[in-house]
């Protein structure tokens, strides 16, 4: 139970120091970028939303810095955003939920496909050592781990879309049409997130593959593998039910702390294609130094990564009875 | 973005070195004799060698806008021109400066930060070990793109300093922790006991006896803090956050994206920096797995790790 305990703790910790991150950053740089901002909003908003943005700020503090933190917190936590500079004048918090389903989709997606596949390459790489595969699959993976995620994005752009036409340039779907649930539509999610999701798969999965190889290695020479061929077991039932699966738990904990490095390289390669997640929207909020939208949406992308930590830690501390008795 | 593999590496059994002089031998016996740090060493001196001959290799000044715009390869413009018409071949060459610059020295600055963190928690212990490790797990678990953007955008200011510093702040943390299990795994060895009992200070122990003996571990780290450095300088650039007037690869696409090069027909504009980018980067990556595999022989390929074991146990 402990070990749920300390990751809980961690969660609880990251969140506040990314909050705590949003709150002291604008107020610490020269130059103050807010009160441009501010300037901008002049005549436009609500002597409220002016307000609020202060308080987000630190313009014009009312109150100690600690009562201005308090009052972001609670701001924060009963989702008051404040308003969008560059879609003005919607709520940042709707900006975001529209743009947070695309993300969650499309990474979810990618990142679950390239960490089942990884896992099984390495598990076999592990396997026949030595052999072709094992010989071939390493070194070409640590190549394109050094690929720039844009870059593969951009070429694949290149090659599959505009020289082939098999795909489209970008964007998540037909802009003719409007979001429904018939098929035709989904089809097109599908067609249009092909390539993006390609991307983050090939240039994710060289991680799983060496980190499962390399603990698969770990594994295969520990004693239970030998006394389970010693008794004869199927080679198969030893890869996946003895070596495998114990291999799989360190692998799991590595895949969840590798998942910020993921979505930063997910959110270049939404801008490449145009595609509507909270990458693609955070270049806009760049582009327009629309501060709150930054915010919002970086505190978003951190909580996503860490509830999928959490998951993992949930499902690590289910599978591995060790986690559950030492402390 | 680079791929981080995150594995507990308090497990693998380190060598003992004796004396100075063994540490960086050890590394560099180490380096010359595994096939991908050679491949990984030769990629990387061709493009340092390619930045100190700039000036000679470059058959144009990178900023001339003198040529006709976007012309295609020819053997007067070997990869064509730019949208505004500059030489892409001479650019390329000149930008290795500054694309070497960014990974060398953020990779440095990731290093010492690693150091002083991963070895100081692991020597300190107790709360400060407790304090100091989720320190890191913390950077290492946030998403460092967004965090590195929106620095960038408060900052305003698209120098060489600021992209170099908000790459060090975002990077150190993965190295941190390997360095952190390495260090626990030395810490209860006879040898530092010997030292404890001599009474030396914990400054000379760390210094001179627990450092040395993590060299290998140090120079991997580096190198693949060099390869974060590349790739999130090259994003960062792309998207518009490093000095548009500077000369490197992520500037070079940022331009190239700007001016509808894969649209305009100018696809060797987005080719060329993106195959640097990435070698540059394949060479720090290759690098740093050879040291993996120095470091833990089990990883070493089932041949030579027979050999590889014989001329351990004769130390």
């Amino acid at each position: 139970m402990s070990y749920l305990v300390r990751r809980l703790e961690f969660f609880f910790i990251t969140l506040w120091a990314t909050l705590t991150m949003n709150f002291i950053l604008p107020r610490i740089m020269p130059g103050n970028p807010a009160q441009a901002m501010l300037v901008r909003y002049h005549g436009r908003v609500s002597p409220q939303t002016v307000h609020a943005i202060e308080v987000a700020f630190g313009l014009n503090p009312g109150g100690s810095i600690f009562q201005q933190y308090l009052e972001y917190l609670r701001n924060t936590v009963t989702g008051n955003f404040g308003t969008s500079v560059t879609f003005f004048p919607v709520p940042v918090g709707d900006v975001v939920k529209q743009s947070l389903p695309w993300t969650l989709g499309l990474v979810g997606m990618a990142t679950v496909i390239a960490f089942i596949i990884g896992t099984v390459i390495g598990m076999l790489a592990a396997w026949r050592r030595g052999g072709v595969f094992d010989a071939i699959l390493p070194p070409v993976f640590i190549v394109i781990s050094a690929f720039p995620y844009f870059w593969l994005a951009l070429l694949f752009l290149l090659a599959f879309a505009l020289t082939l036409g098999w795909f489209p340039l970008g964007f998540a779907y037909d802009l003719t049409d409007t979001i429904n649930f018939s098929w035709s539509f989904i089809g097109q999610v599908i067609w249009h997130g092909f390539l993006p999701a390609l991307t983050i798969v090939i240039t994710s999965i060289g991680g799983w593959i060496l980190t499962m190889r390399n603990t698969m290695i770990t594994t295969l020479a520990e004693d239970y593998v030998k006394m389970a061929r010693a008794k004869g077991l199927s080679p198969l039932r030893i890869m996946f039910m003895y070596a495998g699966r114990n291999a799989i738990l360190p692998n799991l904990t590595g895949f969840a702390m590798s998942l910020g490095f993921v979505i930063s390289g997910a959110i270049l390669v939404e801008i490449v294609f145009n595609y509507p997640g909270l990458g693609f929207t955070l270049l806009q909020a760049v582009h327009s130094e629309d501060y709150a939208l930054m915010q919002t949406l970086f505190l978003m992308i951190t909580l996503a990564v860490l509830i999928a930590v959490l998951a993992a830690d949930v499902v690590t501390a289910i599978l591995d009875p060790r986690t559950r008795e030492q402390g | 973005m680079a791929i981080r593999v995150v594995t507990d590496q308090a497990a693998v059994q380190v060598p003992i070195v004796t004396g100075r002089r063994g540490a960086l031998g050890a590394v560099t016996r180490g380096l010359t004799r595994n096939r991908k740090a050679l491949a990984g060493l030769g990629i990387f001196g061709f493009f340092v060698l390619l930045a100190i001959f700039a000036p000679l290799i470059a058959p144009y000044d990178p900023h001339a806008l003198q040529f006709d715009q976007m012309l295609q390869p020819s053997p007067a413009h070997l990869l064509g021109t730019t949208g505004t018409g500059q030489d892409i071949f001479s650019q390329l060459v000149f930008s290795t400066r500054e694309s070497l610059f960014i990974a060398l020295g953020a990779g440095l600055g990731a290093t010492v930060i690693s150091v002083i963190v991963g070895v100081s928690a692991a020597y300190m212990g107790g709360l400060w070990d407790h304090v100091l490790n989720l320190f890191t797990d913390v950077f290492l678990v946030l998403p460092t793109l967004p965090l590195m953007i929106i620095v960038g955008t408060y900052l305003n200011n698209r120098g060489l300093v600021v992209l170099i510093g908000v790459i060090v702040v975002t990077g150190w943390s993965y190295g941190a922790r390997q360095l952190r299990s390495q260090a626990l795994s030395l810490r209860n060895r006879e040898f530092l006991e010997a030292s404890r009992v001599r009474g030396e200070r914990s400054a000379y122990i760390i210094l001179f006896e627990v450092l040395p003996n993590m060299t290998s571990l140090i120079v991997a780290i580096f190198f693949g803090a060099a390869l974060y450095a590349v790739l999130a300088a090259a994003g960062l650039q792309f998207i518009g956050l490093g000095d548009p007037n500077s000369l490197s690869w992520g500037t070079m696409l940022y331009w190239a994206q700007a001016n509808g090069a894969l649209l305009a027909g100018s696809p060797v504009w987005v080719l060329a920096p993106g195959i640097c980018i990435a070698a540059l980067g394949a060479a720090f990556a290759l690098i740093n797995y050879a040291f993996d595999e120095i470091g833990n022989p089990a990883l070493r390929p089932v041949r030579r790790a027979r050999a590889g074991r014989i001329s351990m146990s004769h130390k």
